[in-house]
């Protein structure tokens, strides 16, 4: 994935783009020309959706004109309780099923996909209450996350010769994720009887047993503890420094502002703005949709 | 009383070809149940479209044998298939409503007096199973003597002093024919449950939207599970059928199933030696209540007033729910179950 080299732009290369953090001024430069306004034109997008519309009933949960990820960004997603970002999200990765709307990941229209073919295609996401296989031990959840398995076939199954190198493999490539989460002690205990917090840290190595060209966190910081909200941000930065697109639901606006390059904000299953974190912030129209529209009336 | 007679009498049963058939069936059921958390509580279909399905082809079809066993499986696979298209797309607890449906159907279907020319009706079909006896390597009238080990005009007898197990020629064919399949499929399912094949179906009985997010076909592994299950179901069938050499609807109704749902409690879901253990000792069970009450009545030990023969099977059932009850407080993992995993907490 660390191909996915950023294309250059002119102005951008300030000093304090040390080599250890070479995603994070790639990122930000290629978002510096975007104009903040919803469904602002990219110029890499690894996420192109249009039209995406899902309603209940009457009910619209979902209405998104047009958005676009930049590849190689950390994009955060937020909005009011309700928003519809979730549902967004499910549908975006194959969850569940648009009313209308068309999408393209990474160059394949990805509308029509299932949840599984979607992970396959190189979109893999995680869960707001976290998915642990809790009678597994946590090798096994992480062996499970590796994708194109000889021995996930039946008849393959059978014959251990046909895929025990590929398992060795595997299993290597696990161990080095799990050193990189500090789970690695752990790999033999049930993932049941890990904490909260590491179980987040599990789903997340387990994702990229699967070498995703994107991430989608569906509130990553949920009830985790403030400890190890710090670690899982400096994981978070560590994908796009591999060259992930990370696309993360969240509340927690400090979150926002430490890790995202560009956010987007939903209300009432619209797109109502997007822009840098510091332009977010100044947004008039993000403190009404957060507070509703006539709070300041309220205090006159 | 008759002690020597009853421990005989459970233990010989405890080994022999009806405690093969509910392993067999528990077998299937452990793939579907123990491993993937697929709620079939239509395996006792399985069976009985295995049963009929070889009944059928060589009774009323006129088919060799061994096209009827082809015609028992096949139908196991489409009983498979028609059940999980339907249902395994949503919640787990659909596939268990239409399997209990399912199966109660099937029956029905066999009992109907529309075909009853064809199928016997409610009293089922025989005339199937010569040609499987007719490969019967334990000859009819063998008498010999080898050690505690004796044959008495094809009856054979191992005398253990304390009790002995006897058995026909043909319990002896069916045993050795049985033992072979349940040998196989453990193997079978031994190779399977420690693939990457199977470390799947354990996610998905663990939680089936993350294993999709991983990139998984989950409905394609949920119908193997089911259809395999299914075959194993219906090969438990066959012993079933011609372990008695006939077929008759009404013993293949809900009860079956649930029989093998105690069996594999019992031995411990999850575990590749579940179904057999647990398979051997709920037969001794069942058969050391009813042998030894009875015994127990005939012989004076409980007066006459207090309970009658008639109601010695009940009372066996009785017993064996309330060892059912004992066993889900003090030990819910079953025999070989591992305590540790199912206390697990699951959030």
């Amino acid at each position: 994935m660390s191909d996915d080299t950023q294309p250059e732009t002119e102005a951008t290369a300030p000093a304090e783009a040390a080599p250890v953090r070479a995603g994070i001024s790639a990122a930000r430069a290629s978002l510096a020309d975007v104009p903040p306004e919803p469904g602002a034109p990219k110029q890499d997008p690894i996420l192109n959706a249009t039209g995406v519309r899902r309603a209940f009933g009457g009910l619209v949960a979902v209405d998104v004109a047009h958005l676009e990820v930049q590849r190689g960004t950390i994009t955060a997603l937020i909005g009011p309780n309700g928003a519809g970002k979730t549902t967004f999200f499910n549908l975006l990765t194959g969850f569940d099923r648009p009313s209308r709307g068309e999408w393209v990941f990474d160059g394949r229209r990805a509308d029509r996909m299932r949840s599984y073919q979607v992970a396959r295609a190189g979109m893999v996401r995680t869960f707001q209450l976290t998915k642990a296989l809790t009678r597994m031990t946590v090798m096994d959840n992480m062996l499970i996350g590796a994708g194109n398995q000889i021995g996930e076939r039946f008849w393959a199954g059978l014959v251990p010769p046909l895929w025990k190198a590929q398992e060795a493999a595997n299993r290597a490539k696990a161990m080095e994720l799990l050193e990189r989460f500090k789970l690695d002690r752990k790999r033999d205990d049930y993932a049941g009887e890990l904490s909260g917090g590491q179980r987040k840290l599990l789903e997340m190595a387990r994702a990229l047993m699967l070498d995703p060209k994107m991430v989608m966190l569906d509130e990553p910081m949920a009830g985790v503890n403030p400890a190890l909200k710090q670690s899982l941000l400096e994981h978070i930065k560590d994908l796009r420094e591999d060259g992930m697109t990370v696309l993360f639901v969240e509340h927690d606006m400090d979150m926002v502002h430490e890790i995202a390059d560009w956010v987007a904000v939903m209300a009432a299953g619209q797109l109502i703005t997007e822009g840098t974190p510091d332009q977010i912030s100044a947004d008039r129209r993000v403190i009404d949709a957060y507070l509703g529209a006539h709070h300041d009336a309220a205090q006159h | 009383m008759d002690w020597h007679f009853v421990f005989s009498q459970a233990l010989t049963q405890a080994i022999g070809p009806t405690m093969l058939v509910y392993a067999l069936g528990a077998i299937g059921l452990n793939l579907q149940f123990g491993y993937t958390g697929l709620l079939n509580f239509g395996q006792a279909a399985f069976a009985a479209v295995g049963a009929y399905g070889l009944a059928l082809a060589v009774v009323a079809f006129g088919l060799p044998f061994w096209w009827g066993i082809l015609v028992g499986l096949a139908c196991a696979v489409v009983l498979a298939l028609l059940m999980g298209i339907p249902t395994l797309r949503l919640r787990a607890d659909y596939l268990a409503i239409v399997t209990i449906a399912a199966a109660e159907i099937v029956r029905r279907l066999f009992r109907a007096t529309v075909w009853s020319e064809h199928t016997g009706g409610s009293d089922g079909m025989r005339g199937f199973s010569d040609p499987f006896f007719a490969l019967n390597p334990v000859p009819e009238d063998a008498t010999w003597t080898f050690g505690f080990v004796s044959m008495e005009s094809g009856r054979l007898t191992v005398d253990f002093g304390l009790f002995d197990l006897q058995y026909s020629h043909r319990d002896l064919w069916i045993m050795l024919i049985g033992w072979v399949l349940v040998a196989f499929f453990c193997v079978v399912l031994a190779l399977l449950v420690h693939s990457p094949w199977g470390r799947v179906l354990k996610g998905i009985r663990e939680d089936e939207e993350a294993v999709r997010s991983l990139g998984k076909n989950v409905f394609a592994y949920k119908m193997q599970a089911l259809v395999i299950g299914g075959i194993i179901g219906a090969v438990a069938g066959f012993v079933f059928a011609l372990s008695r050499a006939n077929v008759q609807p009404d013993t293949f109704s809900t009860d079956f199933t649930f029989y093998f749902y105690v069996v594999l409690i019992l031995g411990g879901a999850a575990r590749i030696f579940g179904p057999v253990l647990g398979a051997a000792l709920f037969w001794f069970l069942y058969n050391i209540f009813s042998q030894g009450l009875s015994q127990a009545i005939t012989s004076g030990l409980i007066p006459s007033g207090a309970i009658n023969q008639t109601q010695v099977g009940p009372l066996v059932f009785f017993l064996l729910g309330l060892g059912m009850v004992l066993l889900l407080i003090f030990r819910p993992q079953g025999i070989l179950g591992n305590r540790r995993e199912l206390m697990l907490d699951v959030r």
